[in-house]
Formats: structure tokens, sequence, C-alpha cells
């Protein structure tokens, strides 16, 4: 138990790890995805309200999921980072907060293209819609002070505490629709019970969140080993890494 | 001699305890304010131009004005209060006394609340108090007024609060200002929303109780949770520097 602590810190271990996993995952993700998705985009029925402009459920609910899961994971390695100051937390948070900023962005973007055709307009100041344009702000402010401080050390930590500061805006982006008397939907999901929709519409979209997640296990792994080439490139583990890759 | 009944380091009999210290960091800080007024004028013209540019740049109208009155007045004194933020340790920071402050013995969080309570006194309680005047220039009524003045009342120490710890973040930085706004304007967005909601409430004569226990609550996890946060950050910063 203990040495998978202990190994955690080593970046060259994980680096190993990393290129052992990377492509099951990404295997398992394109499977996913591509059943998930084809079944979701094409094959399942129609909604009895929205017609077929619910479809573009499929793209964002995974990466509006994504995105709060990603902050709470950046949170959680970023306790890593200021309790235990290990080496990978803080890989982990600078190389998944564009990620996260970019999957933000897709739920956003998907959720203006579905409100023009069921709400009739592309924005609207909703506590959901602001909640998670916060945390668009708020990936980008992590991201900008990473960019900011030179001193790696200083950087990590001082993101580290942002990103835990922000931590306040996920319960609040969660039960917004519950709070709030808004126009957005309740969740389509929740783990304690069972789904109100037909399974031909709610296991796909359980397949695309799945994928989504192991597409992002995936990207996750190959920001941080390029991090990490960065990181140690005085090492003379990444030096024979690289003279290998040259020769191979 | 045993060493338990001689300690290697004898604590000093004068050490000063927790609230003196805390009452000295937060002295000395209005003295240094007091010593440089026109830094404590600045946010409060400040406050009064942007609120000015409004009925300038939108709107004269009575019922705009109204109706919108309470959020300008909110925006203005959050930006007032943000621009302010980069001076809450930046000099202490150039000249070191900063470095003292954390070598304090006194727990650190606890200096840092109190630097920036001196701050909200300085900053956020006189745009409380001017709040009223703008509030009658913006036409808004009796109670409005009163409600708005509760709510700025509330919400500027948590605008203090939580800016510390983004002032503290982005100590020594080069853009440090545009950077501090970047990170600190969505942390500031509920207690915005808060804030106006409270007054439209009020407009509307809907009961604001509950808002104004929300904002309470804002501003009770603010005071326990952010000196915690600056603190972390301030030493990070020094230990950059």
């Amino acid at each position: 138990m203990w040495q998978i602590f202990h190994k955690l810190g080593s970046p060259k271990w994980f680096f190993g790890i990393a290129t052992r996993l990377m492509p099951w995952l990404l295997a398992g993700a394109l499977a996913l995805l591509a059943v998930g998705l084809v079944w979701g985009l094409a094959f399942a029925p129609k909604d009895y309200l929205q017609g077929n402009s619910y479809r573009i459920i499929f793209i964002h609910v995974p990466s509006a999921f994504l995105a709060q899961s990603v902050y709470i994971m950046m949170a959680t390695a970023a306790v890593v980072t200021l309790v235990w100051r290990m080496k990978l937390a803080d890989v982990f948070v600078k190389a998944v907060a564009p990620v996260g900023l970019v999957l933000t962005f897709l739920a956003l973007f998907t959720g203006a293209v579905w409100g023009k055709p069921t709400w009739g307009t592309w924005w609207i100041w909703d506590a959901r819609l602001t909640s998670m344009l916060i945390l668009l702000f708020l990936y980008g402010g992590a991201i900008a002070l990473d960019r900011a401080i030179n001193d790696e050390k200083s950087a990590a930590r001082a993101v580290a505490v942002l990103v835990l500061v922000g931590v306040v805006n996920i319960p609040i982006i969660k039960y917004s629709v519950e709070w709030w008397n808004t126009l957005h939907q309740p969740a389509t999901f929740k783990l304690t019970e069972k789904p109100s929709m037909p399974a031909e519409m709610w296991v796909p979209l359980l397949l695309s969140v799945l994928g989504l997640y192991l597409l992002f296990g995936w990207l996750a792994c190959l920001r941080m080993q390029t991090e990490i080439l960065v990181r140690e490139q005085r090492t003379r583990w990444v030096k024979e890494h690289v003279l290998a890759r040259r020769a191979g | 001699m045993n060493a338990e009944t001689r300690p290697l380091i004898k604590h000093q009999e004068s050490a000063v305890s927790t609230v003196a210290a805390m009452r000295a960091v937060f002295s000395r800080d209005m003295k240094v304010a007091f010593r440089q007024r026109q830094d404590l004028l600045n946010p409060l013209l400040f406050f009064v131009m942007v609120v000015t540019l409004f009925p300038l740049g939108v709107s004269p109208e009575v019922s705009f004005l109204r109706e919108a009155g309470a959020g300008i007045l909110w925006v203005a004194a959050l930006l007032s209060v943000l621009l302010s933020l980069d001076h809450l340790f930046r000099h202490d920071f150039d000249d070191g006394t900063l470095e003292q402050l954390v070598l304090q013995p006194q727990p650190l969080f606890l200096l840092v609340l109190a630097k920036t309570l001196a701050h909200w006194v300085l900053t956020g309680l006189p745009l409380v108090l001017l709040a009223p005047v703008l509030g009658v220039m913006v036409h808004l009524d009796g109670n409005s007024i009163a409600v708005l003045c509760l709510t700025l009342l509330i919400g500027t120490p948590v605008l203090s609060l939580i800016g510390s710890i983004g002032a503290a973040l982005t100590l020594g930085l080069r853009s440090a200002g545009v950077l501090l706004s970047l990170l600190i304007i969505p942390l500031y967005i509920p207690v915005l929303i808060f804030g106006t909601g409270t007054v439209a409430a009020a407009t509307e004569g809907a009961p604001v109780g509950a808002y104004v226990a929300l904002m309470g609550a804002f501003l009770v996890l603010a005071i326990t949770l952010a000196p915690f946060a600056a603190a972390a950050a301030l030493k990070i910063s020094l230990s950059n520097s």
C-alpha cells in the first residue's frame, strides 16, 4: 500500500505506467464513444416533447459532467500538492486545467445550440448557465495564474490554493437547478434514482459519459507525460528515453 | 539540573498576545493609510465616477435608474474594492514588513484577518457611508436605500476577505492588477447576485430576511476560511521572491 504511495511520487514510474495504460484508455474511449454517440445520435428514439433536437444531450451532458468532475479531481490533487507536496499532483493540475476549460466551453456551447430550438434563445442568465460560466472563468484564472508565476513550485502551490478556493462553486452548479426555479431542466442522471428516460436513451448517454471519462484519462496521461518530459529534461532517464525514441 | 526544569529557550514573559498583535497590525495599517490620504480618497472618487457613467452612458430615465440603480452601485463598489486590493499587501511586501509579519509567533491568518479588517474599514466602510447619497441620485426610494446599505455593509467585508486571497496570490507578479481581477471576479459573482437580489426584493416589497441571512452566511464563511487561504498564499508568494 505505502509502496504504491511512494511510487506515485516518482514521475519516471508514472511515465512508464502511463505508456502502458494509454492504448487501453484510447481504445476503450473510442469504442464506448462510437457506440454511445452513434446509438444516441442516430438510433435512439425521438423525444416526445423536443423531437430530434434533444439528441445534443449525448454531447452536452457528458461534457458538462466531465467539466465539473475534472474540477473536483483538480481540487483533490491540489490538496495533495499542498499537504504532501507530491510532484505528480501538480503535474496533473497543470496538465488537465486546459482540458477542463475546453470541456466547460463545450458544455456551454452545446447548451447554447440546444437552447436555441427549445427555449428560443442562445443564452439566458439562468443559475445553471451562470455558474457554469463562472467555472469557465475559474479554469481560466487557474491557467493564467500558473503562466504568470515563473517558479515551478510556487506556481503549483499558488494554483492549488486558487483551485481549492474555487471549489465552492461546484455545489452551486450542482444544486442550482434545485435551489432556483429556472429554465434549465433538472439533472438527467441521479445515482440514487432510476432514470426517468427509457433505456434506449439513457444507456447510450451513460456509454458516452464513460467514454468521455476514458478519453479524458488518455488526454490527462498524454499531457502529464509531456509535462514530465519538460520538467525532468535534465535527468538521465529522459535523455535515454528520447534517444531510444529517436533510434526506434 | 535536568532539562525539564530549565527549558533551553525561555519564552519571554512580555510575549505579545495574539489579540494585542492583531490590534497592533490593525492600528499600524490605519496610521499608514491616514498618512497617504490620497490613497483613501481614490477608490471613493472611482466609485462615484463609475456610478455617474451609467446615467450618462445608458439612460438618465428615472424608471431605468430606479430599476438598475442597486446593481450599478453594487458593481461600482465591487470594482472600487478590486482596485484598492492591490495596496493590501504591496507596500508591506516591498519594504519587507510582510516578512516580519510572517515570522511573528502569532498565527499568520489572524494577522491577515486584522489587515483585511483594516482594509475594509479604509475602503469598504466609506463606500457604505457614501451609498445613500448615490442611492438618492439614482432615484431609489428610502426603503431600498436602507436595504442597499445593509447589503453593502454585509457584502463589502466579504469582498475584502475574498480579495485578500487574490492579492496574496498575485503578490510580486508583474501584471498583478489584471491577473488579480481575473482570479477574483468569478468568486465575487455570488455576492453580487445576492446583494442586488436583496435590494430587488425590497423594491418589490417582498420580505428580505432570507436574503440577508444568506449574505450573513457568506460573511461567516468568508471570515472563517478566507484568512487561512490568504495566509497560505502569502507564504507561497514570499518563498517565491
